[in-house]
């Protein structure tokens, strides 16, 4: 089933976690996509570890330094998830930076992708001009779904923009920050979150950034089909018990 | 300002095939709002004023057009040095700051932050900050703060908050990511003041011209020296690059100056400890641009090494890639040692201790074969001090 209609048929409380391939060891990221897939997440969103994460926190980018020493590549990447798809049928969307995707050969990285299960990506620092004009064929060619960010700032214009071309979903970042801040959803933001939703957009919308526990996972539920969490979710990940922790966390948010 | 056309950036922000702008969406409010305005604003006569007043009463300049004999007799042609080290600050760093800041006070920003690598930038922001009574935070990579301590403290004095960038190589990369995460946390009251002729479009542009005061100079200054404006050879050093663009920038159009670029080889170029981009870089994207960078096949950055904390990035402005890709432009690269001999070379025989990253550019001269006609222009970019410590360990352990 692809990301979009996983989202459309359950309408929402869309639970999607992020997880970093090759952390906390090398070889956890098939038994990660296995658990939290048996604990009932609906969508996996996969990182693909880069050097440089611009859009992310500390927690991420420390997550994403250890599963490079580890001797992760997106080979061996491709390669989990092929071996973790025998077992699981949820959705994954992998996030990654452009670099990565233009250095693999756009369309060597889309295929490979999509032969490995990977059914969307999420290239925060793709334009979407460029996308649109260079890679969306490609991206239908190997059917491969997409997500575009909105953020507090994103005009309405590009908003627009943003549901025309996001075949997956519309990631909204719930503040101007990177990844991994603490804290209760502010008035400012329940404000932007109902602009969003009075837009009528076509794309069904996930809100991430700052989702870290049960109170913010079920704000963000009440203004879109769903939430994002990922630097908690790595916080939370225990080197000696992942499957037990991975249980434990996700039961704390519903 | 005049502009040069065939190389001059094209309304999407690109030289041939490098630049443009990716950046996260987080990002895209402030870029696109500095891309409207930028030229705008900067060509507005009050603008230009202020800008021509302080460069002139608070920088120094015009900063001399010297003519070096130990030079010139050494290599064999007219060697002249653009003394951007006896700026205030001690760089050309600060032609940029202070067009940048008055950038950011006509955008109603209070706040600024800056990435530095030898903390000359670092130092010229901090000091704009002062100026114009603007709070400063400047990213500089951990391995840079030990390496340039006497930078930091100058910046600390200045009132500005040095803060370490812990991540990568701790150089000047990391502390480029660490201000761009930085400008995504506090998008709306900040603006970014790009030291390098790098990132997103429109700063390579921007820090261009900001920089392009140099060329301007060197211009009339040579025509009264020696009663031709151009120069056959103008030699500069690249890093990110903003030295080198402002040297070349009026020279651009005039294609029988030659452009040449010194870059660092660290250990040398094959040792696995170099930031020799043009050489060991690919096309790719680093900090918002497409460029040619030191990467793995994977994509994953390489962290860079040099001597030098000013030219230790594995990435290179666009303009520069764009010129070394067409031909424009020629590369050399000049080993640590070989960069620590010429910056002993120029104190010794001339009595101006260049920075190390300046100290590459002259190191060059050497692998360069003159006409005894020749005129030579080296930019010199930046006075030495804060290598002290470099160069007495290095001495030490002769």
């Amino acid at each position: 089933m692809t990301i979009r209609k996983t989202i459309l048929d359950k309408g929402s409380d869309i639970l999607n976690v992020y997880c970093t391939a090759g952390y906390p060891k090398l070889d956890n990221t098939g038994t990660i996509l296995k658990s939290l897939s048996s604990q009932g997440v609906d969508l996996i969103e996969l990182g693909m570890p880069y050097s440089d994460p611009l859009a992310d926190g500390e927690t991420i980018q420390r997550s994403s330094q250890i599963a490079l020493q580890n001797g992760l590549t997106l080979d061996i990447l491709f390669g989990q998830v092929k071996e973790a798809r025998e077992h699981t049928s949820t959705p994954i969307i992998a996030m990654g930076y452009y670099n990565q995707m233009l250095q693999y050969g756009v369309e060597r990285f889309l295929s490979r992708s999509h032969d490995s299960g990977i059914q969307g990506l999420i290239i925060p620092d793709l334009p979407m001009d460029i996308y649109e004009r260079d890679y969306q064929h490609l991206f239908v060619k190997y059917n491969m779904e997409i997500s575009f960010l909105i953020t507090p700032l994103t005009s309405d214009e590009r908003i627009h923009q943003a549901d025309k071309l996001s075949t997956a979903f519309i990631y909204v970042v719930s503040q101007t920050s990177i990844t991994g801040k603490q804290g209760v959803i502010s008035i400012a933001q329940k404000k932007y979150f109902e602009r969003i939703e009075s837009m009528n957009l076509v794309s069904p919308r996930l809100i991430g950034f700052g989702i870290h526990d049960r109170m913010t996972y079920n704000q963000a539920c009440k203004y879109s089909h769903g939430a994002i969490v990922g630097s908690a979710f790595i916080r939370s990940l225990d080197v000696e018990n992942v499957e037990g922790s991975i249980e434990t966390f996700v039961n704390g948010l519903r | 300002m005049t502009t040069n056309n065939k190389y001059a950036v094209s309304p999407e922000g690109y030289y041939g095939d490098f630049g443009g702008s990716y950046i996260p969406e987080m990002l895209y409010a402030n870029i696109e709002n500095l891309r409207k305005v930028y030229i705008e604003i900067s060509q507005e006569p009050t603008f230009q004023e202020e800008f021509q007043v302080l460069l002139r009463d608070y920088v120094g300049r015009p900063s001399p057009l010297y003519l070096s004999k130990k030079l010139s007799q050494k290599h064999g042609a007219k060697i002249y040095l653009k003394r951007e080290d006896l700026n205030h600050t001690g760089a050309h760093k600060i032609n940029n700051t202070i067009g940048q800041i008055l950038l950011a006070q006509r955008l109603g920003k209070q706040r600024i932050i800056a990435e530095t690598g030898a903390g000359q930038h670092g130092v010229a922001t901090a000091t704009v900050c002062a100026l114009m009574g603007l709070k400063c935070i400047v990213y500089m990579g951990e391995v840079d703060i030990a390496r340039q301590a006497p930078n930091v403290a100058r910046m600390r004095m200045l009132g500005a908050e040095v803060r370490p960038a812990t991540s990568g190589s701790k150089t000047l990369k990391d502390a480029t990511n660490e201000a761009i995460r930085d400008w995504i946390n506090n998008a709306e009251d900040t603006h970014y003041i790009i030291g390098s002729a790098i990132g997103p479009h429109p700063y390579p542009d921007m820090v261009t011209r900001f920089q392009s005061v140099i060329s301007e100079e060197i211009k009339y200054q040579l025509k009264e020296k020696t009663g031709n404006e151009n120069p056959d050879y103008v030699v500069a050093c690249v890093g990110g690059g903003s030295n080198a663009a402002g040297a070349f920038y009026h020279f651009l159009d005039h294609e029988s100056t030659q452009l040449i670029l010194a870059e660092a080889a660290g250990e040398g170029i094959g040792s696995g400890r170099s930031a020799a981009t043009s050489i060991l870089g690919t096309k790719g994207v680093i900090h918002g641009c497409k460029t040619l960078l030191m990467q793995t096949s994977d994509g994953q950055i390489v962290e860079p090494h040099s001597v030098s904390a000013g030219l230790d990035y594995p990435g290179i402005g666009p303009l520069h890639a764009h010129l070394i890709d067409i031909g424009r432009a020629t590369v050399h690269p000049a080993t640590d040692e070989e960069a620590i001999q010429a910056m002993l070379y120029l104190s010794r025989e001339e009595g101006i201790i260049p920075a190390l990253e300046t100290a590459h550019a002259l190191a060059i001269l050497d692998k360069m074969t003159f006409n005894p006609k020749d005129t030579v222009v080296l930019c010199l970019s930046g006075r030495g001090d804060k290598d002290l410590n470099t160069i007495m360990n290095y001495l030490d352990q002769q």
